[in-house]
């Protein structure tokens, strides 16, 4: 296991560089300058442009820029915002638990509901359920995020008002962060209606994001299962008389998860894709807004920064899910 | 049995409060995220409106206006030498800094807190001068303090001598801007002691009617009303900001009573929020100009026949109905009519191609193509370049003028529109930082801005000596005078088309009474109550 987690671990290194080289590049390929940005209307006079260029040290050659900003990251500088003036860092963490909470309910409603849909359609193959269940993951998989927000919105909080349009909870509710997730702490508060309201604001966001997680599980459990479903043991354990539900829950869906669970591992990466443009749809108060502003501005620092951020997010995702694979399925461990 | 009686009135009590509170709380829809909470190195508006609960400025305009009222801010008098070169401001006794959990002031306002405020800004051996990496004091920069202010003296505890190195009337209307706000020395003493000095830019201390409570991004701000406020106690108990970048979303919050005030309505949505019986649409006219500005350097544009031609040609009237929605008024002068020295003698330009086109063939211009630049983005004074653009496209037509509409990246458009050799003519505006005609006719106009803000590059060597003049000028007769000169000579050299003065709109809930707008686009709620 060891050996496996080391082998794991040295292939991020090179990658995490990779990381910082694309993410350093990306923002300065961009046209548009952040010193000129910065003043807007009235103009820079060259002289100031110059101090304000060299004071964001911008004239200094991109190697030495470069290596000047991963010394810092190393030392976890992350940089400052030319716009907020704030640590990169600072930023992120005060708007990283809303895409966090946003992130964990839609997995687990991808999961929630995808699993037993992708079973059920496996073991009730070819009926209608099977049918209407792929055919929804199909169109679900298919679905642009922003347009699918945008028509939830426009149902169930415009012309139903059943949900909020917008927001993580009403504003009039006030109490202090303890675990970042809004849900949790209007629990902890005791506010009178705080965590209903909380959890109204979650539902629409929540489907938006989780409909794709959902479609991919769904579809991959089910070829799954389908799969084991028509392996020897499983026709054994049927012969010996065992109880249908002990062969699919115990013997098959064991086996099946495997590829089950590195498709969630995948999909919880992906999930911060989808978060940026579920976050703008709901005015989502997460990284989403803050990271298509900071490009809008070219605020380099943060560009850079919230793109090794959630790099580095995601590859702890698919390490975690690696470590999983490797304790479900034990011949992949001793491989490694 | 007893236990639950006593519980469930202790219910009833807390919910009765927390009622109440609600009706104490003021809840305003703004459009976006403050930039930080330090108004020293920030530009913009939406920075400044979550700044002004907690600070205080020397000097304050009179609510609705652009004049200076005396005994408004910090300083409850102030003296102007004869020579021009120094103000003296008397600052208010007792006046407290707000007492947080995170700072505890032991002292009330001083000379040493209003010096602190300027020099962290403008002496670069001070560590706040740099107190986090790449901060920038653009304002003072903009307003060209560095140069002007010489010292700041602390005469006495409560007395504050600025000397300059010219006369500059427009000194006191600087002073009531945002990036003059009263800091404390003290919290800043101590976030510099503890290492912290970026939490100067995080959880603000000032003197203002409201201090602050938390801010979540892109979420909420909260204040709470500061008891110990020197001047009249803030209307409501709480004040929130609701940020809601949408417009649109704004607008329906607004409706649905989830706020009380909403900033910026998208022009399309005011017919609706107009409609709506709980809503009433306060209007202001605005501080600003859009214009369209020829490149004065080059031909066929460096001839005034054919700039005021082009001008004859622009149907303003269609471009405040089909760009305005009908809020906005047509722009004569560079400067706002809400501005003192607006010279109202000066008449537009009328509508009247047929003319245009025979001026244009006297000027010996004929089958002219020209670039016009629509700016990518919408702004309060031009809430859609484009739309403008093809107005104009369609105007010049029909002289026989064709005119390509080109546009570039918001950043790429301010630095190329900038270039002295920029091509054909382009579409910008402008809003009032100070409330002072130099604020417009310098910066936007005269000669040091060429190659800068003066997008025409249009250098009048007679208008750049009346402005500069009026300048150090400190009687506001004797200023006004030559500013309406000024105006007079950019009325016959156009090296503009004044296109539009936007009017801003405030839909505030009917129980929302005492909300004053304020001519700088700057929204304060010191004197809202809610009903």
């Amino acid at each position: 296991m060891l050996r496996f987690l080391v082998s794991r671990l040295a292939l991020i290194v090179p990658t995490f560089f990779g990381i910082t080289v694309v993410a350093f590049l990306f923002p300065r390929l961009l046209r548009g300058d952040p010193v000129l940005l910065l003043a807007g209307e009235r103009g820079v006079t060259p002289e100031r442009y110059e101090q304000l260029v060299h004071q964001f040290g911008f004239d200094r050659p991109l190697v030495i820029q470069y290596l000047d900003y991963v010394w810092g990251l190393l030392g976890g500088d992350f940089g400052t915002s030319i716009a907020t003036k704030n640590p990169v860092l600072y930023d992120f963490f005060s708007l990283f638990p809303a895409t966090l909470e946003l992130s964990f309910f839609a997995i687990a409603f991808a999961i929630i509901i995808g699993i037993p849909a992708g079973i059920i359609a496996a073991v009730r193959r070819g009926s209608l359920f099977d049918q209407a269940a792929m055919g929804v993951a199909l169109v679900g998989y298919s679905m642009p995020i922003f347009w699918w927000g945008l028509l939830l919105v426009v149902v169930f909080s415009g012309m139903l008002g059943w949900t909020p349009i917008d927001g993580r909870i009403n504003v009039r509710y006030f109490f202090d962060s303890v675990t970042g997730f809004m849900t949790i702490d209007a629990l902890i508060s005791g506010q009178r209606g705080a965590f209903s309201d909380a959890v109204r604001h979650l539902i629409l966001p929540t489907i938006v994001l989780g409909t794709i997680p959902l479609a991919v599980i769904a579809r991959q459990t089910r070829s799954a299962m389908l799969e084991v479903l028509g392996e020897d043991y499983v026709r054994t354990a049927r012969a010996k008389g065992l109880p249908p539900r002990r062969v699919i829950g115990i013997h098959a869906l064991r086996n099946a998860l495997i590829p089950v669970v590195t498709t969630i591992g995948l999909q919880t990466g992906l999930l911060m894709g989808g978060a940026i443009l579920t976050e703008h749809v709901f005015s989502w108060p997460g990284i989403g807004k803050w990271l298509l502003d900071s490009i809008s501005s070219r605020d380099y620092p943060v560009v850079q920064g919230s793109l090794i951020i959630i790099a580095l997010i995601v590859m702890l995702v698919n390490l975690l899910v690696d470590v999983l694979y490797g304790l479900i399925n034990p011949g992949i461990r001793h491989r490694g | 049995m007893r236990k639950t009686v006593v519980l469930l009135a202790a219910t009833a009590f807390a919910t009765l409060i927390s009622g109440g509170a609600f009706a104490q709380t003021l809840v305003y829809c703004s459009e976006g995220s403050p930039e930080g909470f330090d108004p020293g190195p920030f530009t913009a508006g939406t920075t400044f409106d979550a700044t002004r609960p907690v600070y205080d400025r020397l000097v304050v305009f009179e609510p609705g206006t652009t004049d200076v009222g005396e005994g408004l801010g910090l300083a409850e008098s102030w003296e102007i030498s004869e020579d021009g070169l120094t103000y003296t401001f008397h600052l208010k006794p007792g006046v407290e800094f707000h007492s947080t959990n995170y700072f505890t002031p032991t002292r009330t306002l001083n000379a040493d807190d209003v010096i602190f405020s300027f020099m962290r800004q403008s002496d670069q051996s001070s560590p706040w001068y740099q107190y986090t990496s790449g901060i920038s004091w653009e304002y003072y920069n903009a307003m060209s303090m560095p140069d002007l202010v010489e010292s700041i003296e602390k005469v006495d505890d409560l007395t504050v001598a600025f000397h300059l190195t010219r006369p500059e009337a427009p000194f006191l209307a600087n002073m009531g801007m945002d990036f003059a706000s009263i800091v404390s020395k003290e919290y800043a003493d101590q976030l510099e002691a503890a290492g912290n000095m970026v939490q100067f830019n995080q959880l603000p201390i000032g003197t203002g009617p409201f201090q602050f409570v938390a801010y979540q991004p892109d979420a909420t701000i909260r204040y709470g009303r500061f008891d110990g406020y020197w001047g009249t106690p803030a209307g409501v108990q709480s004040l929130i900001f609701s940020i809601t970048v949408d417009a649109s979303v704004r607008a329906q919050k607004l409706i649905a009573g989830e706020c009380d005030i909403m900033a910026y309505p998208n022009p399309a949505d005011i017919a609706m929020l107009e409609a709506n019986a709980n809503i009433l649409l306060e209007t202001q006219e605005g501080l600003n100009v859009g214009f369209l500005a020829y490149n004065t350097q080059q031909a066929p544009f460096d001839n005034a026949q054919v700039r005021t031609a082009l001008n004859l040609a622009i149907n303003k009237e269609a471009i405040l109905e089909a760009v305005y929605q009908g809020f906005g008024q047509a722009a004569v002068n560079p400067i706002p009519p809400t501005m003192w020295s607006y010279n109202t003698a000066i008449t537009d330009w009328e509508y009247n191609p047929t003319e245009a086109r025979a001026m244009l063939e006297a000027a010996g211009v004929t089958n002219l193509t020209m670039n016009v630049w629509a700016m990518p983005v919408s702004r309060p004074y031009n809430p859609n370049a484009r739309r403008m653009a093809e107005l104009i496209q369609a105007d010049f037509a029909a002289i026989g003028v064709t005119v390509n509409i080109v546009s570039y990246e918001w950043g790429e458009y301010l630095a190329r529109s900038q270039e002295v050799d920029r091509d054909g003519a382009v579409l910008l505006g402008w809003n009032g930082d100070n409330g002072d005609p130099d604020n417009f006719l310098a910066v936007l106009l005269g000669c040091d801005a060429v190659g800068g803000a003066n997008r025409a590059q249009w250098c009048n060597e007679e208008f750049d000596a009346l402005v500069q003049q009026a300048k150090v000028v400190s009687n506001q007769d004797e200023r006004a005078a030559l500013y309406m000169q000024a105006q007079e000579i950019f009325h016959a050299e156009a090296p503009w088309a004044p296109i539009a003065h936007s009017l801003a709109v405030m839909p505030v809930r009917s129980n929302v009474q005492g909300y004053v707008m304020n001519p700088f686009a700057i929204h304060e709620f010191a004197t809202v109550t809610v009903e």
